[in-house]
């Protein structure tokens, strides 16, 4: 039987949760690389066993863990993100120029197709790439230095590349997500970029359909159908039909539509799950239920899931790369939180419980499928 | 030998127990110290100084003998307690956050 593994990135260290195909009963390691934030850990999806984790201090800077065993020895690999050239500015909170300045890697997207392929999006926004396991990390450029780049201003975490979705089958297209830059699309391996942002409204900006500067804080998509993405933005869930190239709001009778993940089902490429938050100023769930909502339509019918999740008194918030689906049948969706709970769905949110409770608070989380 | 002690998870990150000692060429410097570090625990790199301007990270202090080196140029002489390892050259993290 197949068995599910979660690799879990949080405030404090990282843990990783294996479980049998069943998902009942989970075993927990951890805390790796202890008293660090770990942003995130992804596995490469040609070598399961290959993980990849972004180890990150306010004090001693940025480590790239490497595991070449599923997560039971780790060896640090290159850090070293230098930025292509004269880095040059972008806007700053205040509205002047600011240097581009590394900060962290927010998130790890390894290759389809090679173990030792891998993007890394980091803070001060830009991508990087390691075709060496992560030993050496060379920038593609062209993101950072688009005509809009100087126009690019961080949201309240930060100028983050926190997305990156690698085509399946072409990995020359890739779509990165900024905050609060907006989402933007390669399809020559990251030489050259466009902003995908059409369709995007957003009141915090003097012209509220601007071409970059909209704050996309996930996008999402099924293998099976890769020109379909799903967005949560700042404020609304978004649905492109042509790959980014134009959106459509899909929020519909969501009780809120400020929210960070967004997940798509592995197996129904139209089932689409989101947190919704109460809004960009309180970031707790509305009247203290935590709610998962579900579309079986791709958007604007949405059903709150509430079997397993507290309905009173709770006031998490889950982040942006906190959501995750495996590939089994049924689908498990799972989701960690700000209170340090990761929860487990293992029949596509139907029925909820706690893997565990008292993580310090959870930064993201990964799914494999592991033989 | 110039005796170093780092912080906790520096130790953790270079698999060091207490002090670490170092053959640095004459005359010993917080800068010649850092590449002598760097050099024997190539893990390191980037944790105390940025790898492409080799400005000390800002929550990272250096002290010796009761003085705070963070702000001295970093090819200045260490004291001489430090050069003679009678004393250590403390790598610090800055007391900041929680």
């Amino acid at each position: 039987m197949s068995k599910v593994r979660l690799l879990v990135g949080t405030r404090k260290g990282a843990f990783v949760l294996t479980a049998d195909g069943t998902r009942d009963d989970w075993d927990v390691r951890g805390p790796f690389f202890t008293g660090w934030e770990i942003y995130h850990l992804n596995a490469s999806p040609a070598d399961p066993d290959r993980i990849y984790a972004s180890q990150t201090s306010g004090w001693f800077g940025q480590v790239v863990q490497r595991s070449d065993d599923g997560g039971e020895t780790w060896e640090p690999v290159g850090n070293e993100f230098a930025y292509d050239g004269v880095a040059g500015t972008h806007q700053w909170y205040d509205g002047t120029q600011h240097p581009w300045e590394f900060a962290r890697v927010w998130h790890f997207e390894p290759s389809h197709t090679d173990p030792d392929t891998v993007y890394a999006g980091a803070e001060d926004a830009a991508l990087f790439k390691s075709t060496d396991g992560g030993q050496t990390w060379k920038e593609l450029a062209g993101l950072r230095t688009h005509t809009t780049g100087e126009n690019w201003q961080p949201g309240a975490g930060g100028l983050c590349l926190h997305t990156i979705i690698v085509h399946p089958e072409n990995e020359d297209r890739i779509t990165v997500a900024i905050s609060a830059a907006g989402a933007f699309r390669s399809d020559d391996g990251g030489e050259t970029w466009q902003p995908i942002n059409k369709g995007l409204r957003s009141r915090e900006l003097p012209d509220e359909e601007r071409e970059v500067g909209h704050c996309v804080h996930r996008l999402a998509m099924n293998p099976s159908r890769p020109d379909v993405l799903f967005m949560q933005k700042h404020w609304h869930v978004m649905r492109s039909d042509d790959a980014g190239d134009s959106w459509q709001k899909i929020s519909g009778n969501l009780p809120s539509d400020f929210g960070f993940p967004v997940a798509v089902h592995a197996n129904e490429p139209d089932t689409v799950y989101v947190v919704p938050i109460k809004s960009d100023s309180e970031h707790i769930p509305p009247e203290g239920k935590l709610r998962v909502y579900r579309s079986r339509t791709g958007g604007n019918e949405w059903e709150a899931l509430t079997d397993g999740l507290p309905q009173e008194n709770c006031y998490v918030n889950i982040l942006r790369d906190a959501m995750a689906v495996d590939s089994l049948d049924p689908c498990g969706i799972y989701f960690g939180t700000t209170g340090g709970q990761v929860y487990a769905s293992p029949d596509g949110g139907d029925n909820w419980t706690p893997i565990v409770r008292d993580l310090p608070a959870v930064l993201s989380v990964e799914a494999q499928v592991v033989p | 030998m110039i005796r170093v002690a780092l912080p906790q998870h520096l130790r953790t990150l270079a698999s060091v127990d207490g002090e670490v000692s170092l053959e640095v060429g004459a005359p010993p410097t917080v800068r010649t110290v850092l590449d002598a570090l760097e050099e024997s625990y190539p893990v390191l790199c980037g944790t105390i100084r940025n790898q492409q301007t080799a400005e000390r990270r800002d929550f990272i202090r250096f002290f010796a003998c009761g003085m705070d080196l963070s702000c001295e140029p970093v090819d200045d002489p260490l004291p001489d307690a430090v050069v003679s390892g009678k004393e250590p050259l403390r790598v610090v993290g800055a007391m900041a956050g929680g």
